[in-house]
């Protein structure tokens, strides 16, 4: 009996040969439990050791292996190759981004945009060892535990077309990690966020499209945490505009 | 990177958005499908009770959301679909545009309906 | 080893290539309804000031044809913009009671439900005469 197969259409750019991206299909086995990125391993093991992509854990928390499959952004690691069968697959970087080599992509402008959002704990005192830990009750943690799940995968950035159109926006996942911190007992740096959270840049590049949310792995829903820095940003106007009188 | 004042729009975009979700429906059904095609008698929505809704001071501050806040909510949302069509150049041109006809329509609305 | 980065250009109607991007065009655009009936409004309180004569004609030119299909348009992309309005609303306004958080199912469909008594309540309001 002949070994089903499965042809994968990958998108592959050689920096140092190719003037633009081309596609090249592979043959690969057909194994039931497959993901995606076993198939791409397969063909770099036993095909050919040239094709390039990121990928690290094989479990969905380290981020690293998001391609666009058959169009939409997706985990390479959580993608089975058996929802496609019989059918061809089709494998290209992830969109919005330049393409580095084949399925790698060039992620510079999210992690200099991740810098801006101060991604940690801001307080005036920071307790020594011997002052302990902050205390937190379980209600205090669930309102910012969904937005501390986000692995960085920029299948949300892939998805967003005001990214896509407008690269000066500081996109889905750099926002909710603003809103992660904002909402977070511990935290004493909102004010310093919202510069850069309430700037045209930030949350106003935003239109509500929701892609984000749908494709993020992790359940974060960044445009929840979009639509709510919008709001307090809009409260804080009207504090500043309304009432200049109030302490600043 | 300044703060942006768009908080000042969108506040009247979200409660143009909420008050537009809420009623503009059941209004388009009545005076523009119902009424005309007779289902209801015009006199529902006739002169005579028209002015006297108009005449009280809850039915002018109530014609006035109706009217001025949808605008807001649909000149701002028109605004960022023309963005998102291609004109991203032209988004501060078109704030001027869009805000300042939702202006004079707002002053418009409060001119017509005031001496009633 | 030289890098080149290769930009993939963004198509004007990149819209058109999801269907999740083109529900979510048809969504912007039912802004032009929304505000036009509001203009529709504006014009019919304009004649209402002007007195029984000139209210009356606007009344009669609700009636032409071409009105009433333009209605009928409106209508359809209101109800889209009320739809997509109250299932976005959730996002905005997270709930939570003591450790748990309301499920977004049960704020919009408060939201639904408003949207049905209000507009059960107007139409009374306007027919029980």
């Amino acid at each position: 009996m002949a070994e089903k197969t499965i042809e994968i259409e990958v998108l592959r750019y050689d920096p140092e040969k190719d003037a633009e991206p081309h596609f090249q299909t592979f043959t690969v086995p057909y194994v039931e439990h497959w993901v995606v990125l076993d198939a791409l391993t397969h063909i770099k093991d036993e095909i050919d050791q040239t094709l390039t992509f990121r990928w690290s854990c094989h479990m969905a928390v380290c981020g690293s292996c998001g391609y666009t499959i058959n169009g939409e952004p997706h985990l390479g690691c959580k993608t089975f190759i058996r929802e496609f069968y019989p059918n061809k697959v089709r494998v290209e970087p992830l969109a919005n981004f330049p393409i580095e080599r084949d399925l790698v992509v060039v992620q510079d402008d999210f992690i200099d945009k991740f810098a801006d959002i101060k991604p940690y704990i801001i307080r005036e005192h920071h307790n020594t060892i011997e002052e302990g830990t902050y205390k937190q009750s379980r209600a205090e943690l669930i309102k910012f535990k969904q937005y501390t799940m986000c692995i960085n995968c920029l299948l949300c950035y892939s998805a967003c077309p005001q990214y896509g159109l407008n690269q000066e926006f500081y996109g889905p996942a750099n926002l909710a990690m603003g809103h992660r911190y904002n909402t977070d007992s511990r935290d004493e740096g909102r004010e310093e966020r919202m510069e850069v959270l309430a700037a045209e840049e930030g949350v106003w590049g935003c239109t509500f499209v929701g892609a984000c949310s749908r494709a993020c792995p992790k359940d974060v829903d960044p445009a929840g945490a979009i639509q709510q820095i919008k709001i307090a940003a809009t409260n804080d106007w009207m504090k500043e505009k309304l009432m200049p009188w109030g302490k600043k | 990177m300044a703060k942006s004042n768009e908080p000042m729009v969108w506040s009247l975009f979200s409660a143009g958005g909420m008050i537009s979700a809420l009623v503009t429906p059941v209004l388009i059904l009545i005076t523009g499908i119902a009424v005309p095609l007779g289902i209801i008698g015009s006199d529902a929505i006739g002169f005579e009770r028209a002015q006297a809704f108009a005449a009280n001071p809850i039915g002018k501050l109530i014609l006035l959301a109706l009217v001025i806040l949808p605008l807001w909510h649909g000149v701002h949302r028109f605004r960022f679909a023309l963005v998102d069509l291609g004109l991203h150049g032209a988004k501060r041109a078109l704030g001027f545009v869009c805000y300042g006809f939702a202006a004079i329509c707002s002053v418009l609305a409060i001119v017509a309906v005031v001496p009633i | 080893m030289s890098r080149k980065p290769y930009v993939r250009p963004i198509s004007k109607t990149w819209w058109l290539e999801k269907p999740e991007y083109t529900l979510y065009m048809l969504r912007e655009l039912t802004s032009v309804f929304v505000g036009g009936y509001a203009v529709v409004l504006l014009v019919g309180l304009k004649r209402l000031g002007e007195g029984p004569a000139a209210y009356e004609a606007f009344l009669a030119a609700l009636t032409s044809p071409l009105a009433i299909a333009l209605h009928v348009l409106a209508l359809l992309f209101a109800v889209l913009h009320s739809a997509t309005f109250f299932l976005a609303a959730p996002a905005a306004l997270p709930l939570q009671i003591g450790e748990e958080k309301v499920s977004p199912g049960i704020v919009a469909g408060a939201h639904y439900a408003a949207w049905v008594v209000v507009s059960l309540a107007v139409f009374g309001l306007v027919v029980w005469r």
